[in-house]
């Protein structure tokens, strides 16, 4: 059957699933050579770092693929942190309350964004640049340099409460819920082949009738939102509020993201990819942290994956582009993925 | 297509146009800046004192030859978030430098920070150009490249000011007629960048690769040798500023410049310079880093808490593009009413 082992290659061949061999490779080189990765607590604290990572990737992807970005994701969550410590400072007591606040909040501040972008056809980039700097900046006008730390231990041992039988925090299951709705959404709903067709091309999307300007709003409210779930969790795991609470983290998101082949001029790329690269640089930065490897080394890792996951695929796209005409043959338009 | 039936002097009104809309646009960030010192000083005369203003220009320096590097990529339609990385290691470098050879003469000094800073611009500029891959991407890559390679480096060590020779921190606080040393390089930076990019073919080929990429190509430029040449650039001028840097705080470890990056392309986007390039200038860009320091000078002496300071930065942002969006739509309305008048 030819065509099942075409599609088989296709398959191992694919960027998906080199990625997910990564991560099978490293847990189990790194459970064989470095103590303690084979523990179920080495896996508790990747799950812990990979929560706030996964949650804002999921929606990034979706906003990266319609060839937008958004960079004010870690102060939307910065912001967060702070408002739910000023919230309970000032007397609520309610967790749900408290939450479902916080949720508004960054519902609203995305919803900012996706206004200067899709309302004033302003370039994301520079929209979410300006929601960087003025998002992290209302969070210190709020709690300048204190930190509200004081929170009932219920709530804190809540978050990170491990599935029973298991060392996994169960917000994992939240991720993976919120991981299979935005996989349908975008894998097998008109909405996801609308990104992809709004990535490839907006002003044909236009033309084709998708409404390019709404989904992309809502896709900026969807990720306000996301980070400020992600601030929630953020707060409660490390039971501290404070201004610089995630700073830079969205450059970590953007890697992931774009480790996990979504490409930044949009239209390629899928969740398959994404949350196996934040389960595998996770899994790597804590394998590592085990072996002592100092973590600047790891800083090097990262951006040299990051750099090599765009650079190889080009590079040998042109080395087969200059075999194939050295051979004579006219070049085929590669399938999209 | 009508377009192609015009007289042949329709483009140069157009240029003229365009051209007075981008110089409108700098007036406008100098206006706002003399707004704001004037609001200050108001409040407080001595904002407008000898030692304050040599303060704001020397706190403006790094920021602004970071900016005009800055300015130069974005002309190109990249972005090039490295430079603070790029700082860093130029610093520390500089410090490790003096410490091993104390006596050695500043230039020397001056020219190896600045190499230091070129060779990355090299490694980017290579990768972009030649790998054919986004600027976006490289760059998030080799911040982290650079900045892990200098902590390395550094491994938890500081240099302070009593390592480093007297004469070199001289050069951090001494002053020419009244003005900091440290001010002339980023002025001698900018105006060679502002000739060069606003009247050498080369410089007038940055724009055009900026604005229509696909058609600079079928132009005849050189597009891949610009692009490098603008990230070479961008990143020895990131190896000065982290030689001045050195110079002026004396005291150094792998954090220097951390997340400046984002400051230097608030700075550029606030001087006019369009994010998706072709329009811009590197004296807007300059500017541009002059009101971002002013304001954080200009805040506690307003008696507004200075926790402010990031919040107003990233507000101007948005009024600054919303403005660029607005003007652009006046610019193109008033253009296609002169074509149709003519």
């Amino acid at each position: 059957m030819p065509e099942r082992t075409a599609r088989l290659r296709g398959l191992i061949g694919s960027w998906d699933a080199i990625l997910v061999l990564a991560v099978i490779a490293v847990a189990v080189v790194g459970a064989v050579t470095i103590d303690g990765v084979a523990s179920p607590r080495f896996w508790r604290f990747v799950t812990l770092e990979a929560i706030p990572i996964a949650l804002i990737a999921l929606p990034m992807t979706l906003v990266i693929i319609t060839g937008e970005i958004d960079l004010s994701v870690a102060s939307v969550l910065g912001l967060t942190c702070v408002v739910m410590g000023q919230l309970w400072v000032s007397g609520v007591t309610s967790l749900p309350l408290i939450i479902a606040a916080c949720l508004l909040l960054g519902v609203l501040l995305g919803a900012v964004n996706g206004l200067f972008v899709t309302g004033f056809g302003l370039p994301s980039l520079a929209v979410t640049i300006g929601g960087l700097a003025l998002y992290r900046g209302l969070a210190y006008v709020v709690l300048g340099d204190r930190a509200v730390a004081d929170y009932p231990t219920s709530w804190t041992s809540t978050a990170i409460k491990p599935i029973p039988g298991t060392t996994i925090p169960w917000m994992i299951l939240v991720v993976a819920t919120l991981a299979v709705g935005f996989g349908i959404l975008l894998h097998a709903h008109p909405i996801g082949r609308s990104l992809y067709a709004i990535g490839n091309n907006a002003e044909a999307a236009h033309f084709a009738g998708i409404n390019v300007r709404r989904i992309k709003f809502w896709l900026f409210v969807a990720t306000g939102g996301m980070s400020a779930l992600a601030g929630v969790f953020w707060t409660l795991r490390f039971a501290s509020a404070r201004a610089d609470n995630g700073t830079g983290l969205e450059l970590a998101v953007i890697a992931a993201v774009l480790l996990g082949g979504v490409s930044i001029f949009g239209g390629r790329g899928g969740l398959v990819g994404v949350l196996a690269a934040v389960a595998l640089l996770g899994t790597l930065r804590n394998a590592l942290q085990l072996a002592y490897v100092p973590a600047n080394t790891l800083t090097i890792i990262t951006g040299s994956l990051l750099i090599a996951s765009v650079v190889g695929p080009n590079v040998a796209g042109m080395l087969r582009g200059r075999l194939r005409r050295r051979r004579g043959l006219a070049p085929t338009v590669s399938p999209s993925p | 297509m009508t377009v192609l039936a015009r007289p042949a002097t329709r483009p140069a009104s157009r240029i003229r146009v365009a051209r007075r809309g981008l110089v409108v646009r700098e007036m406008g960030i100098l206006l706002a800046l003399v707004l704001l010192v004037g609001a200050t000083t108001v409040t407080n005369p001595r904002f407008l004192s000898a030692q304050s203003i040599k303060d704001l220009l020397l706190g403006s320096t790094i920021l602004a030859i970071l900016a005009v590097g800055q300015a130069t990529v974005i002309i190109t339609r990249n972005v090039d978030l490295s430079v603070g990385s790029i700082l860093g290691l130029s610093a520390f470098g500089t410090g490790s430098l003096l410490v091993a050879v104390p006596h050695l003469p500043i230039p020397v000094v001056i020219v190896v920070g600045t190499a230091i800073g070129a060779v990355c611009g090299v490694v980017n500029g290579a990768l972009i150009a030649a790998a054919r891959v986004p600027a976006l991407v490289v760059t998030l890559g080799t911040l982290y490249v650079f900045r892990g390679i200098d902590y390395s480096w550094a491994t938890s060590r500081q240099i302070n000011a009593a390592d480093l020779p007297a004469g070199f921190l001289r050069m951090g606080t001494a002053t020419l007629l009244g003005v900091p040393v440290l001010t002339l390089f980023a002025v001698a930076v900018l105006l060679v960048a502002g000739f060069y990019l606003h009247s050498y073919r080369s410089g007038r080929e940055m724009y055009a690769i900026g604005s229509a990429p696909a058609a600079a190509v079928l132009a005849g430029i050189p597009v891949g040798r610009r692009v490098f040449a603008a990230f070479v650039a961008s990143g020895a001028l990131a190896g000065l500023a982290g030689v001045l840097y050195a110079a002026r705080f004396g005291t150094l470890d792998a954090n220097a410049g951390l997340g400046i990056e984002l400051n230097v392309v608030a700075a550029v986007v606030v001087g006019g310079v369009a994010i998706f390039g072709g329009s811009g200038s590197v004296y807007g860009a300059a500017l541009g880093a002059v009101l971002l320091t002013t304001i954080g000078a200009a805040l506690p002496v307003l008696g507004i808490n200075p926790f402010w300071q990031r919040a107003a930065v990233g507000a101007l942002i948005l009024a600054a593009i919303g403005l660029d969006r607005a003007l652009a739509a006046r610019v193109a309305r008033s253009l296609r009413g002169r074509n149709n008048h003519a």
